[in-house]
């Protein structure tokens, strides 16, 4: 890692400068998708950013164009001042789908990071234990991910994540597959964890109220393809959030209000486009 | 088998039920072919009879005139399974991993996977004499085939996301072979592990059948030499119960190991 990394807060954590992503098409490999064009964000540390869009609007790709999981086509990604090349190494993902290793025990998983990076393994079970217990799972930690229930999963994945420090968050919708009371704990929990040291998050979303009940801002995608993002808005509500209870607060309604007659343009297109 | 899975245990419960059925239908089969032989309805010179046959059986075990070539079989058996299994393991994960590699070979290992194989022991025996490697390296060519398409395509299929989520936690490489190909390409081999184990099998006994001084094949071929089919059937007999043993550690094996996994009980029963 030749990398130098700006420690200075005036730098973004994360910058994506006019990204392009341009796929085979499915079925014919001539024909071209460009899922995004030419977006621009700026994440700025300590910031907790939400995307949201439509379905199909290349959320996902513009994260893991960040993560560097994705090279994208055109522009550059600059995470704290330095160009990213290869992976994004300062930070941590949180995925949609289950990614635990499901042959390992849910201390095992939340220890795999630090296992990767050489930390001793009696050292490595100590803050494993430790972050099990912070999420509540200190009793389940020698079970495996397919004994656990799914909100369980994601804690593990959460501390597994977590355990590293790292600098970023990127999170695909990760408590999409959850049942509204499970996910509402998890958002909490999250928030939570969140506010102990303020990192910067990059989060993806369909669910506006999610969105907003977490976020400092909140960026509406335009419908894909070729899709960017069209306007960002600051939520400006009082911190610590219970996400239940900020939803009733009389702001929240009104930046719901504002976000969601930009958002509901797009929705409307990416209907049209889904049915021709 | 310790613990069973509440899934299982339904099964297990329903086969508790079958089994005097089970013995009813053995005992009706070997009955019908003593009295059958005895009233020579069938020529007991070329169907020999259950009775002469559970004597020589026993006479087997009493003296232990059959533990030494059992051994060489089951000796031959357990090396061509864990070579082969080891070979077939690196081979897949090695050409799952590099594609050039495996279009490269591609053509070659169709070629010889549709090889009848088993005409290869007498050119083994050449090689490698009459003694075990001649049977195990036969034992060892069946096996290798089995473990290594299961891996093969098994690397294709690991789960992306899983892969994507060791990288982001900082796996190199080597650490994703290790930590992600490795214990996924496990659960692969023991898909295939009771087909592997019953081809080791084979190629032992067709090997001494083929060539050889000692082991169960050669007890057989030495009775079929002086017609004595009694003796055969009583070889045969002690292969069949050496495989079913073989098959339940198998399964033992496989539910230590495959702890994780959810399916390990049906894994278990396939095949």
């Amino acid at each position: 890692m030749a990398q130098t990394l700006s420690s200075d807060a005036r730098v973004p954590a994360l910058v994506l400068d006019g990204i392009t992503c341009t796929f085979p098409a499915r079925g014919n490999a001539r024909d071209m998708y460009t899922a995004v064009r030419a977006a621009s964000l700026t994440v700025q540390d300590g910031e907790f950013v939400s995307l949201v869009g439509p379905t199909g609007c290349g959320k996902s790709t513009l994260l893991n164009v960040a993560a560097g999981l994705l090279a994208p086509t055109q522009g550059e990604v600059r995470v704290f001042g330095a160009r990213l090349s290869g992976l994004n190494r300062v930070a941590g993902y949180l995925f949609q789908a289950d990614a635990l290793f499901p042959w390992r025990t849910a201390l095992d998983n939340v220890t795999a990071g630090l296992e990767f990076r050489g930390v001793a393994r009696a050292e490595a079970q100590h803050l494993g234990m430790e972050w099990l217990k912070r999420v509540g799972l200190a009793a389940h930690a020698s079970k495996y991910p397919h004994e656990l229930s799914g909100g369980m999963r994601k804690r593990v994945a959460l501390a597994q994540t977590w355990i590293l420090g790292p600098r970023m968050l990127l999170m695909d919708e990760p408590f999409s597959a959850l049942d509204v009371q499970t996910r509402q704990l998890m958002e909490n929990e999250l928030l939570g964890l969140w506010s102990q040291d303020r990192r910067c998050v990059l989060f993806v979303t369909h669910d506006l109220e999610e969105a907003i009940a977490l976020s400092d801002r909140v960026v509406v995608l335009s419908a894909g393809p070729k899709s960017h993002p069209i306007e960002a808005f600051r939520v400006d509500l009082p911190r610590p959030r219970d996400v239940q209870e900020i939803a009733l607060h009389p702001r929240f309604v009104e930046v719901h209000a504002a976000i969601w007659r930009a958002l509901k343009q797009e929705v409307l297109k990416a209907n049209e486009r889904a049915d021709p | 088998m310790s613990a069973p899975t509440p899934e299982y245990a339904g099964a297990s419960s329903r086969a508790r039920a079958m089994w005097p059925w089970h013995l009813l239908l053995l005992a009706v089969v070997v009955g019908a072919w003593q009295v059958l032989t005895s009233i020579e309805v069938l020529p007991p010179f070329f169907f020999g009879q259950p009775l002469q046959v559970g004597r020589r059986i026993l006479e087997w075990l009493i003296t232990g005139k059959i533990f030494p070539h059992l051994g060489v079989t089951l000796l031959e058996t357990l090396l061509a399974f864990v070579i082969g299994t080891a070979l077939g393991l690196g081979a897949g994960l090695w050409l799952g991993l590099s594609p050039l590699a495996a279009r490269l070979l591609d053509p070659y290992i169709t070629a010889v996977n549709s090889m009848p194989r088993v005409i290869l022991a007498p050119i083994f025996a050449v090689w490698f004499g009459l003694g075990i490697w001649s049977k195990v390296l036969l034992g060892v060519t069946l096996v290798f085939f089995i473990v290594f398409f299961s891996v093969y395509h098994g690397v294709r299929e690991v789960s992306p996301v899983v892969l994507a989520n060791a990288r982001m936690l900082g796996a190199s490489r080597r650490q994703l072979l290790r930590h992600v190909f490795l214990p996924s390409a496990t659960a692969w081999v023991f898909a295939s592990l009771h087909a592997s184990v019953g081809m080791a099998f084979v190629g032992a006994v067709v090997g001494e059948y083929l060539g050889s001084a000692r082991g169960v094949g050669y007890l057989i071929l030495q009775a079929e030499g002086v017609f004595d089919i009694n003796t055969v059937f009583a070889g045969v007999i002690v292969l069949t119960l050496s495989a079913l043993v073989l098959d339940r550690l198998v399964s033992v094996l496989e539910r230590r190991l495959l702890t994780w996994r959810p399916v390990a009980a049906e894994a278990a029963s396939q095949s």
